[in-house]
């Protein structure tokens, strides 16, 4: 079939349009869909994991009373970015935003990932209290599970490396 | 050239289709996302601060430790034709944002292109672990010792509260994307992956075709994530992703089983009648490929087509895309001709299978 519009080129887009129960139909090539506005130009792009966020980040709490503030504390002072163009964005500017932002960012990471804080990997280097820290949670949690199956010597042994630890810790 | 040395140079290690569980899993990929301290995000940054990224990384790549890991290459994107960018993008060593708008975008390429390190994509610095199979921990394992490794000499941006810190913030916290590649003809043939993948939704983790997100389930392949990056460590993530994996890996062998005992001759006939289209083709469209591929490689799979090796799914799924057909053909193609060059391509392809 060839398009009904130039009669030329092959017929490739088939539109079917219903405006109160009667019934046109279309064929027309790809050009000439073009040219008449039946393609919507970057369909794809127009809506992103972008436009989500930045949903989510004009949402204001309703209990969130926060005084007037104004425009300067809205800025992050190492990059530039305020938070306007981030919530447009929805992309941070540099690791400090995470700083100048965080009165709003509590309920973003809840939509986003359910948490807010995290529990993973720490850097070795120049994380190293943190990572103890961590250490020390995890085998508190380890040593409460043990108590609770009743194997008692596993648990004497957790004790011990805790023990060792907040030493560590403290005089670190 | 020939083709057999198109393809030696062509295929990456995750493309051979060896590992465990590698009849469905295709392959595993771990990309862990990690920025320096001090400097804008690349969104933001100057030319020198790009700069200023590169050669951190490339120092922190000096040590012997790092050595230890393979030999690294590095390539500038501006060094690049548009067509070098595709062909790299296809095979999943570089993303479309580090290809098109990176600025200063690089990446460090292993060897055997199992690891990728993305420098000046969206975040400074992302590791990427490339494995056949279902290799998920010993993906995140060698992602980890690198990530290890650059922290010797890297000041990441880190927070004691919100982890990592990343430009999105969807990848905050670990910064790390599990995700896996699946091969599921029979759970689609069976009209049970609708369901399926909408439970998979509810848990956390995220499908998408094989060219990343928006890309459409092409030949019956799906790519599986995780979507939280926060509040769970990354052994966690792990875990969850792979028993998600598991119980589909459990569901698509039934399917097939089920198939094979109530619908043999049926499919036996739609395999074989997809091999001999491909045998004999002229014209092959890239989503036409797809689906008969993802056919022929069920019917290795099943012990219906004998003698074919069941990489041809993983290989010419890549080599038929369009920077590769013109990168094979050395010359720029219209549409019309790809699809020429696509169905010469796969019938050249099996006929060195029936003389190796």
């Amino acid at each position: 079939m060839l398009c009904q519009e130039c009669g030329e080129r092959p017929a490739t887009l088939h539109f079917t349009r219903i405006v109160n129960g009667e019934k046109t139909e279309l064929n027309l090539c790809e050009h000439c869909a073009q040219e008449k506005g039946h393609i919507l130009q970057d369909v794809g792009n127009s809506f992103s994991i972008n436009n989500l966020l930045s949903g989510f980040l004009n949402f204001e709490p309703p209990f969130h009373a926060a005084p007037d503030q104004n425009q300067e504390q809205n800025r992050c002072e190492t990059c530039g970015l305020t938070y306007n163009q981030f919530a447009k964005s929805g992309r941070f500017g540099c690791s400090d935003c995470y700083k100048t932002f965080d009165h709003k960012l509590d309920p973003l990471f809840r939509r986003i990932h359910g948490n807010t804080v995290h529990s993973g990997k720490v850097p070795a280097r120049t994380g190293g209290q943190i990572k103890l820290k961590r250490e020390l949670q995890q085998l508190k949690d380890d040593l409460q599970r043990s108590i609770a199956r009743e194997e008692f010597e596993r648990a004497a042994q957790l004790r011990d490396q805790i023990r060792e630890l907040e030493q560590q810790i403290s005089s670190g | 050239m020939s083709l057999q040395k198109f393809m030696k140079d062509a295929v990456s290690e995750w493309m051979r289709g060896k590992g465990p569980e590698s009849d469905i899993v295709i392959s595993s990929r771990i990309r862990i996302a990690r920025n320096l301290e001090q400097h804008p995000f690349p969104m933001l940054a100057t030319d020198s601060q790009a700069q200023s990224v590169i050669d951190q990384v490339l120092e922190a790549a000096k040590q012997k430790d790092f050595k230890k890991i393979g030999n690294f290459e590095l390539i500038l994107m501006e060094n690049l034709t548009a067509l070098e960018k595709r062909v790299l993008m296809e095979k999943h060593l570089i993303s479309p944002n580090l290809a098109e708008e990176s600025r200063r975008g690089a990446v460090l390429l292993s060897d055997n292109e199992a690891v990728s390190i993305m420098i000046n994509e969206e975040d400074h610095i992302r590791i990427q672990c490339l494995f056949p199979g279902f290799q998920l921990k010993e993906a995140w394992k060698l992602g980890n010792d690198i990530d290890d490794i650059f922290e010797k000499k890297l000041n990441y941006a880190f927070d004691e509260r919100r982890g990592y810190l990343t430009s999105c913030p969807t990848n905050v916290g670990t910064g790390i994307r599990a995700s896996v590649m699946m091969h599921l003809p029979a759970l689609v043939m069976t009209q049970q992956i609708n369901r399926i993948l909408s439970a998979i939704s509810q848990v956390g983790l995220v499908v998408r075709g094989i060219y990343g997100e928006g890309s459409e389930a092409l030949g019956n392949l799906f790519q599986i994530s995780n979507q939280i990056t926060l509040g769970q460590s990354e052994e966690e993530i792990i875990d969850n992703l792979e028993s998600v994996v598991r119980q589909i890996v459990d569901q698509e062998r039934k399917a097939r089983q089920k198939l094979l005992e109530q619908s043999r001759i049926q499919l036996e006939d739609k395999i074989c009648r997809s091999y001999g289209i491909l045998q004999n083709a002229r014209v092959m469209e890239s989503k036409e490929a797809a689906q008969r591929l993802s056919d022929v490689r069920l019917g290795i799979d099943l012990g219906i087509i004998r003698n074919v090796s069941a990489t041809i799914l993983n290989d010419l799924m890549v080599m038929t895309q369009p920077g590769f057909l013109q990168q094979y053909s050395g010359q720029k193609l219209t549409p019309d001709q790809r699809d020429e060059k696509r169905a010469r391509l796969i019938r050249e392809r099996l006929l060195l299978e029936h003389h190796s």
